[in-house]
């Protein structure tokens, strides 16, 4: 009974259908090319992979919630204002209100995983576009930081967040490497670089794996085997399917959203706590544009507009060409500029080739 | 002929001002297929969203296995073995099939402290459903999307069926179908009735109403204009009583008072 006309499908057809594919030859052809037109430049040493390595982690982290959310079928907007939100309040409340280090990171959590929670209420709620009400919290957050940081501080910056965080446990899940005794050998076996000068002689350059790092690989790990391999995973693909058919089943289709949103504005403060971390201070303007560079990623990574489809692997590797393309033309000293110009187009080209994926999915013509 | 499983006694469904159906009884018993026909703006989904417990009736009974039943919403119908397939919201395209089968209530297996989806269970289980109703599916993983119309009805119909509906309501199943796929729906419906369930196959086409139906009940502007045996009314009768009523003298003669 199965229609004899569908049974010629290619396996590359059936290739192209899974939605991580563009990722991984558009990571391919972003590697290729940099082998080949920066090879010399340090790039590739350990310093220079550490520095895209990092980038690409920090695009990574909020990837991962972004993705999940747009699978879900909803947007949050509000991501790069909420990193700028909780490193203001892990500053103010460690540095100004004298909090130790881990009791501000956690209540920071606590408070954006609760205004994330209210933006999916909200949407629900109001059945109201998520693009319009996470749009009037990007407002409302960016500008209730400003104002939180000028009130306390008079200034827009707060440091001191090193000195308090110095042998804070939970600081150091955020701003800390690990194996650095690893690499302290690497050095001492001069496989990698050492300074030969100064406080640090003999130390390597790389230090370690920094925790940014692990916890984009933790992230993503979660997310993918979310995704693909729990009954929730399955809500979410509903949920952003056809929430109306998923509701239909008994799917609880407004707790999945809702709980997306606070994981997305969970991963935000991830970023936004390690960028505390690692810079000693908290910024009113950081995450400025962050939404919008998760949101590419995760579209690069094959993921739909509209939701229902998409993979957090995909995601991934979209903030994996995020971040080497961006270092990778600063190695290669072309104007960094271009990168946006790049970034345009990929974006465009990203969005047409899942349009076309879909349509062959679902067999419109 | 065994007992009727769902009993639709006099339902009048108002809506403000407008009477969407006025006095409407209609039964289905296990293992038939009884057909409810009615032309566009007759009340048959008023009358279907009543009988899956969307809507609530204005005033009527509605029994179910010989007992009052009151349904406050689809989830009560449903938790009593009522299924509804609707046309349009039976799947969703981009998922596969064995996700599209068992959303809602997909097979879990531990992982040490972690629950799983077990899929090995879900496609082993979807395939061999799906091969019931007359389907070999290339694989279990396959976007519904790739599906053709009659295809993607027969996963509806499987999953109904799977998890135990006593009752199944199609809503225009075959309307948006051509003729191959259509066949395959009936043959579908054929073999579903079979197993003893209870079917209601809402149509607005007479010729696959024949085609399979027990029954036949036309709906006429809230109304009920008789329920017909099979072999006792014509295609003709049939249409004309969707058209207006004009043959109702000639079809209560004719089905022994079952009118």
């Amino acid at each position: 009974m199965a229609d004899e006309r569908l049974i010629q499908t290619s396996k590359l057809r059936k290739l192209m259908m899974r939605p991580e594919l563009g990722a991984i030859a558009g990571t391919v052809l972003v590697f290729m090319l940099f082998l080949a037109i920066a090879r010399d430049s340090g790039m590739f040493s350990p310093e220079g992979i550490q520095n895209w390595t990092v980038v690409s982690a920090q695009f990574a982290i909020i990837a991962v919630g972004a993705g999940l959310l747009m699978i879900a079928g909803e947007f949050d907007l509000s991501i790069g204002s909420m990193i700028g939100f909780s490193g203001i309040v892990i500053a103010i409340l460690s540095v100004q209100m004298g909090w130790p280090v881990w009791m501000a990171i956690i209540a920071a959590f606590l408070l954006s995983v609760m205004i994330g929670a209210f933006t999916g209420y909200l949407v629900i709620k109001t059945g109201l576009p998520s693009f319009i009400v996470s749009l009037g919290f990007l407002y409302i957050l960016r500008g209730l930081t400003i104002w939180l940081s000028i009130l306390t501080t008079q200034k827009t910056i707060i440091g001191g967040v090193k000195q308090v965080a110095e042998g804070d446990w939970l600081a150091f899940l955020f701003g800390g490497k690990i194996f650095t005794g690893l690499f302290q050998w690497f050095g001492d076996m001069g496989w990698i670089s050492t300074f030969v000068r100064g406080a640090r002689k003999g130390q390597p350059v790389v230090e370690g794996i920094p925790m940014l790092v692990v916890w984009a690989l933790v992230l993503i790990i979660f997310g993918h085997w979310l995704l693909t391999k729990t009954k929730f995973g399955n809500w979410i693909y509903a949920s952003g399917g056809d929430a109306q058919a998923a509701r239909y089943v008994g799917v609880p289709v407004n707790r999945v959203k809702i709980l997306m949103f606070m994981f997305t504005a969970f991963c935000a403060t991830v970023l936004a706590t390690a960028q505390v971390m690692e810079f000693g201070s908290a910024a009113a303007d950081r995450g400025l544009l962050k939404e919008f560079e998760a949101i590419i990623s995760v579209v690069i990574g094959g993921a739909l507009l509209t939701g229902g489809y998409g993979s957090v692997i995909g995601a991934a590797l979209g903030a994996l060409i995020f971040g080497v393309v961006q270092q990778g033309l600063f190695f290669a000293g072309v104007e960094s500029s271009l990168f946006r110009v790049f970034l345009g187009t990929i974006l465009i080209v990203a969005v047409i080739m899942n349009t076309y994926v879909r349509r062959m999915i679902t067999g419109e013509r | 002929m065994s007992s009727p499983i769902l009993e639709m006694h006099d339902i009048a469904k108002h809506f403000g001002p407008v009477i969407a159906l006025a006095g409407v009884s209609f039964d289905v018993r296990p293992g038939e297929c009884h057909c409810l026909l009615g032309d566009n703006g007759a009340g048959k989904s008023t009358f279907i969203k009543t009988m899956s417990g969307v809507h609530k009736p204005t005033s009527g009974t509605i029994s179910f296995e010989g007992k009052p039943m009151q349904f406050d919403s689809p989830r009560d119908s449903m938790n009593a073995g009522i299924a509804t397939v609707y046309q349009d919201l039976a799947m969703i395209p981009l998922m596969s099939v064995t996700r599209n089968f068992w959303m809602g209530r997909e097979p879990e297996r531990r992982f040490g402290p972690l629950r799983l989806l077990d899929f090995e269970k879900a496609n082993k289980i979807t395939m061999e459903e799906m091969k019931k109703m007359g389907i070999s599916l290339r694989e279990p993983e396959q976007a519904v999307g790739t599906l053709s119309g009659g295809e993607r009805q027969a996963v509806a119909i499987a999953r109904a069926v799977y998890f135990g509906a006593k009752v199944l309501i199609l809503d225009e199943p075959t309307s948006a179908l051509g003729v191959r796929q259509t066949a395959n729906v009936l043959a579908t419906i054929d073999k579903v009735r079979k197993s003893g369930i209870a079917i209601v196959f809402i149509t607005h086409n007479v010729r696959h109403a024949m085609a399979v139906g027990d029954r036949f009940t036309v709906l006429n502007r809230g109304k009920t204009l008789g329920t017909a045996m099979k072999g006792k009314v014509t295609p003709e009768e049939l249409q004309d009583m969707m058209a207006g009523g004009q043959e109702l003298a000639i079809l209560e003669g004719s089905t022994d008072g079952t009118v």
